[in-house]
Order: C-alpha cells, then sequence, then structure tokens
C-alpha cells in the first residue's frame, strides 16, 4: 500500500536502532566470562528483570500480530492475550523458584541437576534449539513486516537488517546487555503504547474519519437488470461494465472500467430483500505470472497512470445516528462501539493461468458481533456444532497456557538474578507489565479497526498505522519501538540457542565441559549459524499472520518441555530416560503435527487443506499429555529394581 | 515454611486454573454467553478477559506479599 517513507520516520528510528546497539557494545564489555556472557553474572536487579522480561515476551507477535487480528477480525486476537498471560501463572507457580534453584546458565540444567546425564542436556538442548527457532520465524516475518511501509524497503531486507543487527549485538556481547535493552524497550513500549489508547479513547470513534477514502455504494437495483440501470447512474459517467468472463462468472461481484483513465473499479453485490441488489465499492490487486502488480488494473505506484490500495477501516453508523462521539471512558469505548457497525473487510482470490486477482470486499459487521469470540476463521469453530473445531480452540488454550513457562529464552532469564525471591519478584513485576499491556492490546486493535489507516493486505501493520493515523511522531516511535522489541526477543532467543548448542550439546559429546573462553567462542559461532536460519525462514513465512506462528511455538515448548520440567519437580519416580523419552517424544510428536496440519498444508505447501493427515491444527491437546505420558510409562519401565537410599 | 509456601502457590494457581478453565470452556461450549452484557453494556467476553488478567495481578501479589517472610535466602 502506502509505501513512502517519511525522512521523520527514519531519523527516529535510525536513532532508536544506534542507541540500542551502542547501549549494547558498551554494556557488552563487561561480559566475558561464560558466567557473564549468558547469565550476566546473575547480578540483574529483580525489577529490570522483570521488566525486562516484558521486553523479552512482548514480541512483535503481542504487539503487531495480537493488534492486526483484532483490528481485522474482532475480540478473537484477544484470546491470544488472555492465553499468554495466563501462562505467566504457570511460570510464578510452578516455575520460577526451582528453576533458580536448580539451573546455572541454560533450561537443561535444571533438568539434568538430579541425574549428570549427558542424554539429558542432548535432549534438551536439540528441544531447546528447536523451539527457538520456531519462535524466530515470527519475530523476523515481523520485522520484515515492519521495515516495510516504515522505510520503504521490501519484506526480505527488514529480515536481513533484523538478523544481522541481532548477531552483532548477541556476538559483542551477551546476556547483560541483552537485559538492558529488554528494559528500556519493555518500559518504552509499555508507555507509548499507553499513550496510544490514550489518545484513541480520546478521539472516540467518527462515521467518517479524514484520513478514509470515500467507498461508494450504489443501488438498489433490481437483480436481473443490473447492468442496465448501473449505466444511467451519474456517478459511473464514463464507465464501462467489463463482462464476468474467465474467473469472474458468476462471481458476486461486478467490475467498471474508467474510459479515460483505465482504472478498473471493482464492486460488491449485496441482495437486498428478494429481488434487489446493492453494490459496493471493493479493492482489488492483481499479481501477474511475469510478476507485475497491478492495483484496480493498474501499475502500482503513486504517479500518474498508476494507482494504490485505498486505507481502510471504519464505523459505518454510530448509537443514536450521531456522527461522531466525541472522547469516551473505558468502559462506554465498548459499549458504543458494542451498538455501532463497522465495515470489516474480506477477501477472495481468483485465480486463472494468467494473473491471480485478490479481491477485498467491505463486509458490514455489528458491533457486538466483534466484540464476541468467533469471528476469525480459526475460531468459527466455536460457533459450530464441530466437536473437533472445539478441540482445536481447547488445544490452543492449552498450549498457550502451559508454553510461557516453558519458552527457553524465558527460562534462561531465571539465571541473571541473585537469587530465589529475586526470580519470584521480577516475575511478579512481568505479570504487571505484560498484564497492563495485554488489556491495551483490546483497545490498540479495535483503535485500528475504527482508525481509517488499515492496510488491507498486511494486518501486521495495523498498530504502526493506528500510530500514524494520529501523528507521524507516534508512528516513527511506535514502529522503532516494535523493531527494536523484535530486535530484543530475537537476540533473547539466540542466546538461548546459542547457550543450548555451546553448554548443553558440545558437552554432552565431551568428557570434559569446554574450558570458559572456548564455550563463549562455541556459543559466539553458534549466534551467527541460528541467525542465519533464522534469515532464511523469516524470508520463506513472509505470508502468516505472526500470533499464529508464534501459537505453533508455544504448542512444541509445552509437548517438550514442560512435562519434564513439572514432574521432575512433583514426582520423585522420574528416571533419566523418562525425561529424554519425554522431551523428545513431545517435541517430534508435535512437531510432526503441526507439519502435517492443513494450516501448513495451504499456507506454506500451497496444498489443500482437507488433504492433511491430523484432524486440526493445533497439537496441544494430543501431544502434552502425550509428552506426560511418555515420561511416565518410560520411568516406570526404567525403575531402578533396588532401592536406592 | 518452605511446605507452607508452596502450599499456598498450589491454593493460587488452583484458583486461577478454575477461572481460566471456565473462560476457555464456556467459550468452546456456550459462546452465546460471552454476548450477555452484565455491567454498563459491556459484554461478558471483554469483562471476563480483563478479569482474568486482572485477577492473575491480585494473585501474583498474594503470593509475593506472603512470600516475603521466608528466610532472606538458603544457599544450596
Amino acid at each position: 500500500m502506502t509505501d513512502q517513507p517519511s525522512t521523520l520516520a527514519i531519523v527516529v528510528f535510525f536513532l532508536f536502532v544506534g542507541a540500542t546497539l551502542g547501549l549494547s557494545f558498551f554494556l557488552g564489555r563487561q561480559a566475558k566470562s561464560s558466567k557473564g556472557y549468558f547469565a550476566a553474572h546473575g547480578q540483574i536487579p529483580w525489577f529490570v528483570n522483570g521488566i525486562a522480561f516484558a521486553g523479552d515476551y512482548l514480541s512483535a507477535a503481542s504487539f503487531l500480530g495480537i493488534c492486526g487480528m483484532i483490528a481485522f477480525y474482532g475480540y478473537d486476537g484477544f484470546l491470544y492475550s488472555i492465553g499468554y498471560l495466563a501462562g505467566w501463572i504457570v511460570a510464578l507457580f510452578v516455575v520460577a523458584e526451582p528453576m533458580k534453584r536448580l539451573g546455572k546458565f541454560t533450561f537443561a540444567d535444571a533438568l539434568d541437576a538430579r541425574f549428570g546425564s549427558r542424554g539429558i542436556r542432548l535432549a534438551a538442548g536439540i528441544s531447546t534449539l528447536a523451539v527457538s527457532i520456531f519462535y524466530l520465524i515470527p519475530q523476523m516475518v515481523g520485522a520484515g513486516a515492519l521495515v516495510r511501509p516504515l522505510l520503504g524497503f521490501p519484506h526480505y531486507v527488514g529480515v536481513l537488517l533484523v538478523g544481522v543487527t541481532v548477531i552483532l549485538i548477541v556476538v559483542t556481547a551477551g546476556m547483560v546487555s541483552t537485559t538492558w535493552v529488554q528494559f528500556l524497550k519493555g518500559s518504552l513500549l509499555v508507555v507509548f503504547s499507553a499513550v496510544l489508547v490514550v489518545l484513541i479513547i480520546d478521539r472516540g470513534f467518527e462515521v467518517e474519519p479524514q484520513t478514509a477514502h470515500r467507498f461508494m455504494s450504489l443501488g438498489p437495483f433490481s437483480k436481473t437488470n443490473v447492468a442496465a440501470e448501473l449505466e444511467g447512474q451519474s456517478e459511473l459517467q464514463d464507465q464501462k461494465i467489463l463482462p464476468a468472463k474467465g474467473v469472474w462468472q458468476d462471481q458476486p461481484f461486478l467490475r467498471t472500467r474508467d474510459e479515460a483513465s483505465g482504472r478498473i473499479t471493482v464492486w460488491s453485490r449485496e441482495p437486498v430483500g428478494d429481488s434487489k441488489v446493492m453494490l459496493h465499492e471493493a479493492q482489488m490487486i492483481t499479481k501477474r505470472q511475469d510478476g507485475q502488480v497491478l492495483i484496480a488494473g493498474l501499475p502500482k505506484g503513486t504517479g500518474p497512470g498508476e494507482a494504490t490500495l485505498y486505507p481502510v477501516g471504519r464505523v459505518s453508523r454510530l448509537p443514536d445516528n450521531k456522527t461522531k462521539t466525541g472522547p469516551l471512558g473505558p468502559l462506554s469505548f465498548f459499549s458504543t462501539l458494542e451498538n455501532s457497525e463497522i465495515i470489516l473487510w474480506r477477501k477472495k482470490k481468483l485465480t486463472d493461468a494468467e494473473q491471480s486477482t485478490t479481491i477485498y470486499f467491505q463486509q458490514p459487521t455489528p458491533g457486538s458481533q466483534v466484540l464476541r469470540p468467533g469471528e476469525h476463521p480459526r475460531f468459527k469453530g466455536i460457533r459450530s456444532d464441530d466437536p473437533l473445531a472445539k478441540i482445536e480452540f481447547l488445544s490452543l488454550m492449552l498450549a498457550l497456557f502451559c508454553g510461557t513457562a516453558s519458552l527457553p529464552h524465558i527460562l534462561i532469564r531465571y539465571y541473571t538474578v541473585k537469587d530465589v525471591s529475586a526470580a519470584r519478584k521480577s516475575t511478579i513485576v512481568g505479570i504487571a507489565s505484560i498484564g497492563f499491556f495485554y488489556i491495551l492490546t483490546l483497545y490498540l486493535g479495535l483503535g485500528a479497526m475504527t482508525s481509517g489507516a488499515l492496510d488491507v493486505t498486511d494486518s501486521n501493520m495495523a498498530a504502526p498505522l493506528l500510530a500514524k493515523s494520529m501523528s507521524q511522531w507516534l508512528f516513527a516511535v511506535i514502529s522503532a519501538i516494535a523493531f527494536t522489541t523484535v530486535l530484543g526477543t530475537v537476540s533473547g532467543l539466540i542466546l538461548a540457542s546459542a547457550g543450548a548448542v555451546s553448554h548443553d550439546l558440545i558437552s554432552s559429546f565431551r568428557t570434559r565441559p569446554l574450558d570458559d573462553a572456548t564455550q563463549v567462542r562455541v556459543a559466539k559461532i553458534a549466534s551467527c549459524v541460528v541467525g542465519a536460519i533464522a534469515i532464511a525462514l523469516g524470508i520463506v513465512f513472509q505470508q502468516m499472520n505472526v500470533s499464529y506462528l508464534v501459537g505453533w511455538a508455544f504448542s512444541v515448548a509445552a509437548s517438550a518441555n514442560l512435562p519434564a520440567l513439572v514432574m521432575l519437580l512433583f514426582w520423585k519416580g522420574v528416571t533419566r530416560q523418562g525425561i529424554i523419552a519425554g522431551v523428545l517424544v513431545g517435541m517430534v510428536s508435535s512437531l510432526a503435527w503441526i507439519l502435517l496440519s492443513g494450516d501448513t498444508f495451504e499456507k506454506v505447501y500451497g496444498l489443500d487443506a482437507s488433504a492433511a493427515l491430523v484432524p486440526f491444527s493445533q497439537p496441544g491437546i494430543v501431544t502434552i499429555p502425550l509428552g506426560f505420558a511418555t515420561l511416565v510409562i518410560v520411568s516406570l519401565l526404567t525403575r531402578p529394581k533396588t532401592k536406592v537410599a | 515454611m518452605e511446605r507452607q509456601h508452596s502450599r499456598l502457590g498450589f491454593f493460587l494457581f488452583s484458583i486461577y486454573l478454575i477461572l481460566y478453565g471456565g473462560f476457555v470452556l464456556i467459550n468452546a461450549f456456550r459462546p452465546d454467553w460471552m454476548q450477555v452484557q452484565p455491567l454498563g453494556g459491556v459484554n461478558l467476553a471483554i469483562l471476563y478477559g480483563f478479569g482474568l488478567i486482572l485477577v492473575a495481578f491480585v494473585l501474583a501479589l498474594i503470593y509475593g506479599i506472603f512470600s516475603r517472610d521466608e528466610p532472606p535466602e538458603e544457599r544450596a
């Protein structure tokens, strides 16, 4: 859509990123030993660590993905907010204190504390790597999505930019600087989101926001005679109706072409009663086989004879037929919306041999429907009678609940504080700041939905574009924060992977652990490799909504890590073999399930979703219990025969 | 002391688990309940959702306050 960068945005952006890098290098000089590199010497104050949790956790997925999903579908995105926060309760009450008590640098340390087994190290190291890489994908995708409208670069440049910057941060610095950078970003993100929310509530709703293109509606026409009646419309002077040939046959769309400019307008038909039909202006984007992109039949661009998509998102009717509400309160914001009507945008793709055309059309939706769960295709199932769809929903909510406390980059943060009570306190600070932010997401998403600034093609951009509808400054600042948030989360993940490689994987193959300096060196090399993999995957997965991808990462983390962690803490009968089997089975089964699921078939392989080999897409509800069961059964089978005192 | 501490943790955890479970199950099996507006024209989906986040914070605070009585730190 609107890809022109603004100078202000670019300046603020590079100031931010530059300051982050500078800070990171400055602090990184202190981290020469492995304890410094991986665990910041265990000297981070608990409050700082708590906000850093928020910095780590409120990733691109939370900020961009959830806001985008709410902006396009309403309440459903907020279900992710609720699930993500719920996971912290598991982290606080179950995982935080034992993790700190048992471990040193990595998740594998804690699992391995009782047994001293190389097998456990290997298994836990591999699962850390798998989860980290899975979690890295959405971060990289988010980075690409951000850079495009901000700096005008294509997606892959954004991904490369993040990848290279993060590798620089991680290689030169370590946990000390990562933590402080996270602390800064976490606080900035929460503060500026709060500012944005205050502005949204204060702006209220308006039926025709200034920024929006005025989309036309024509009719009603009689169903059988649309073409003839349309010819007479004054709005359509010099326009010619295009015949509905090829893929356009029997579609609920109609196209008219302006003779002078060649611009094609697509209209969606809405039946009114039995015999009448209304036409609503829609938008279309055509991708030709040769790679050319056409908007409304014209080349994409802002010059003469070119066209861009219009920004969308508005309230079409307010309660009592007002045109403007003025400032609202935090609750009347919802009650007003509840009685309004909002224009959501849906899409339909028509493909033939030469080109594929995506039509984005208006769908007026009552506010009460926007504010209830079940509007997004992913959650629609909860309103049907299909038991599989309901199980899929339960499965996702279970994975979100169990996943947080199993994420490697969150777990390593427990080693940066000095003792158990600091671990607990920092988790509480984390819950407070993260919870506050998640409450804001609902306002941000709904604010974006009605801002008149949305890009129909890219849900991930909803939050930054909302800021843009307020002011260029806010847009620049919010985008820069979002981008540095991606940087921070990615560096945390890469650090967790590097720790897993140098501390767990390598030492599981050697009799003696690596010496300190070598361990740090290996970790830095591993960072580069993982970073490169993340860059590649971030480019491949460009099209997916980032919060959805994160849902997968949570499923894998919860299935592989949580059973081992929980059983180790609460059951004396756990054996070495049981832990290894539980971790491996949980990881492999959840990964396999995802790779064979309908969503992956459709969005990654480009196949038909119904050809998928598993009945629903979210693995958690099957694979988390499977991980537990495997662990228990194998432990029982391998129980030592003689009682050990 | 340690046992009492972990028992408190377990108790608070159970409260949250019930509330979260209730939310998820209502959404899955009685989605229409989420549309009722018990308070000020705001529907249950939003109130329950905000409630879950606030309760998480309150439980965390309770846990934090009652844990402070522990001896500073046992050196393992």
